[in-house]
């Protein structure tokens, strides 16, 4: 379980995150939702140890990251899968190498580097882009190469920041069917996304993020249904004045 | 007065901040299994891709050096001693510093942009994610294939040099081929390739630090980048200089 307790992070004179609580029950996707620049991308940062919380504590399965040393880190990075906004290829690479990295760190044999490499492009469906370079690719390609990335490194937690940011309807349709496929393999997802149909086709969980702080989580089905007119504003999508005047500025 | 006392401390914070990056790197040594497969590769690219620029800059120095030597001693000294300022010359300094300057922004700006895009486009985070320190992956084969190249092409810079000096001098001056060797073996010493081939090692090895640091510390989009490249290059050819200084008052 991913549990995150009164976090805190500025940047400068600029608070993001103002004491954020956050449980993530194993074998679910809990989707966080919420404006632009209200902090959601560095609270994965903080999850996987990219970023260190100003206060509280990030604890991954018990363990608090935030007291890790350089080996625990990397054991704790062996365990989560991270699907970037960018992608993030490397664009030196080709499919197969980005995918092989991860994997050749973990001290895996070429045989099965090699078998994992085809799974994991068979689940995105790109199971001839292998020798293609990320240049050569389109922005969804690239995406479903990241989520490959992802998941050939069999991780029990994959964190997906906008994974169907930029992608056309269906791309993004099955960005989503791949965040179930996933979860039903077991891996615990967090997925940071402003698609209102992705988070409530791929997700089970929804929290909202906002001011810093979780505004409401509730299983997806509730949320839906809510009564927090900051939530149903967001999730409605509805420039309402008043409300509006509220949101944090960027 | 007051800018130089703002200046100070926002200096004294740059240097330990730089200090403490680099101990974090050469910690990062240790990492060899991670950096062992991309030494020979940036060996290539930061060193063998350099020598044309190197000996274009170093044919030049030559046929200067040997011109402007002959200009200080007619009427004044033996004109053998043009081998003897040309060979020196070369090799205890402009072969050195002048390749250095030139590797500082072919190299220094080359890794700091190519390190700065792969950090503003979160490839090195991907990195990390993928449990991989970047200092070890990315900077380490950097700086230690500058520290082991730049001495290589310096080394063919100054031959080049010389050789340059002695065709200018056989040819655009009244000097026999007898005495432009006279000269430069008559104050030649080993002392003087060595310590021009150490200053390299550490011109090299600066070079590729600040490229390293100020590229996977660069910030915001394509202007971030820009800025980190430029700063990469005016860093290096600092540090250039101050080294150059320091193996002056250290080794002579």
């Amino acid at each position: 379980m991913i549990e995150l307790r009164e976090v805190h992070k500025a940047f400068g004179t600029r608070e993001i995150l103002r004491g954020l609580s956050l449980e993530v029950p194993e074998g679910t996707n809990t989707v966080i939702i919420g404006y632009s620049g209200t902090g959601k991308s560095v609270m994965l940062k903080c999850i996987v140890g990219l970023l260190q919380p100003d206060a509280g504590e990030v604890a991954v399965d018990g363990d608090v990251v935030g007291s890790m040393d350089a080996d625990e880190l990397v054991r704790l990075r062996g365990k989560i899968g991270y699907v970037f906004q960018s992608a993030a290829l490397f664009d030196s690479m080709t499919v197969d190498e980005n995918i092989a990295l991860g994997l050749r760190r973990r001290g895996l044999g070429d045989g099965e580097i090699r078998e994992r490499i085809d799974e994991s492009l068979g689940v995105v469906g790109l199971g001839d882009a292998g020798e293609k370079f990320p240049s050569e690719l389109s922005g969804g390609m690239r995406k479903r190469v990241g989520v490959a990335r992802a998941i050939a490194l069999k991780p029990a937690y994959i964190l997906y920041d906008e994974p169907t940011t930029g992608l056309d309807p269906v791309t993004s349709a099955v960005m989503d069917e791949l965040m179930v496929r996933t979860r039903d393999l077991g891996v615990t997802g967090v997925i940071v996304t402003h698609d209102m149909r992705s988070a409530f086709t791929a997700g089970d969980r929804v929290a909202m993020l906002y001011e810093g702080r979780i505004r409401q989580v509730g299983a997806a089905a509730e949320m839906r249904e809510t009564d927090d007119p900051v939530v149903r504003q967001f999730i409605e999508g509805r420039p309402d004045a008043t409300l509006s005047l509220r949101r944090p500025e960027r | 007065m007051q800018r130089t006392a703002i200046a100070a401390p926002q200096w004294g914070r740059f240097v330990a901040h730089v200090g403490r990056w680099t101990l974090g790197a050469a910690r990062a040594l240790g990492d060899i299994a991670t950096w062992r497969s991309h030494l020979v590769v940036q060996m290539r690219r930061l060193g063998v891709d350099s020598i044309p620029i190197a000996l274009f800059i170093a044919v030049f120095t030559g046929i200067v050096l040997a011109l402007l030597s002959s200009y200080i001693f007619t009427g004044a000294s033996p004109l053998y001693f043009v081998g003897a300022l040309v060979g020196k010359t070369v090799m205890m300094e402009l072969g050195p510093v002048l390749t250095g300057m030139a590797l500082a922004g072919r190299v220094g700006a080359n890794i700091a942009a190519e390190l700065g895009t792969m950090k503003v486009t979160e490839q090195v985070d991907a990195l990390e994610t993928l449990a991989y320190d970047p200092r070890s992956y990315l900077a380490v084969p950097r700086v230690l294939a500058a520290t082991i190249m730049f001495p290589i092409v310096t080394a063919f810079a100054m031959a080049v040099g010389v050789l340059a000096g002695w065709i200018t001098a056989v040819n655009l001056l009244d000097l026999s081929t007898q005495e432009f060797w006279k000269g430069l073996r008559q104050f030649y010493q080993f002392k003087d390739v060595w310590f021009g081939l150490v200053k390299s090692a550490s011109f090299g090895a600066a070079v590729a630090l600040m490229g390293c640091y100020k590229g996977l510390t660069a910030l915001g989009g394509a202007e971030g980048v820009g800025a980190a490249t430029t700063r990469a290059v005016v860093l290096g050819c600092e540090s250039i200089l101050v080294l150059d200084a320091f193996w002056a008052l250290v080794l002579l």
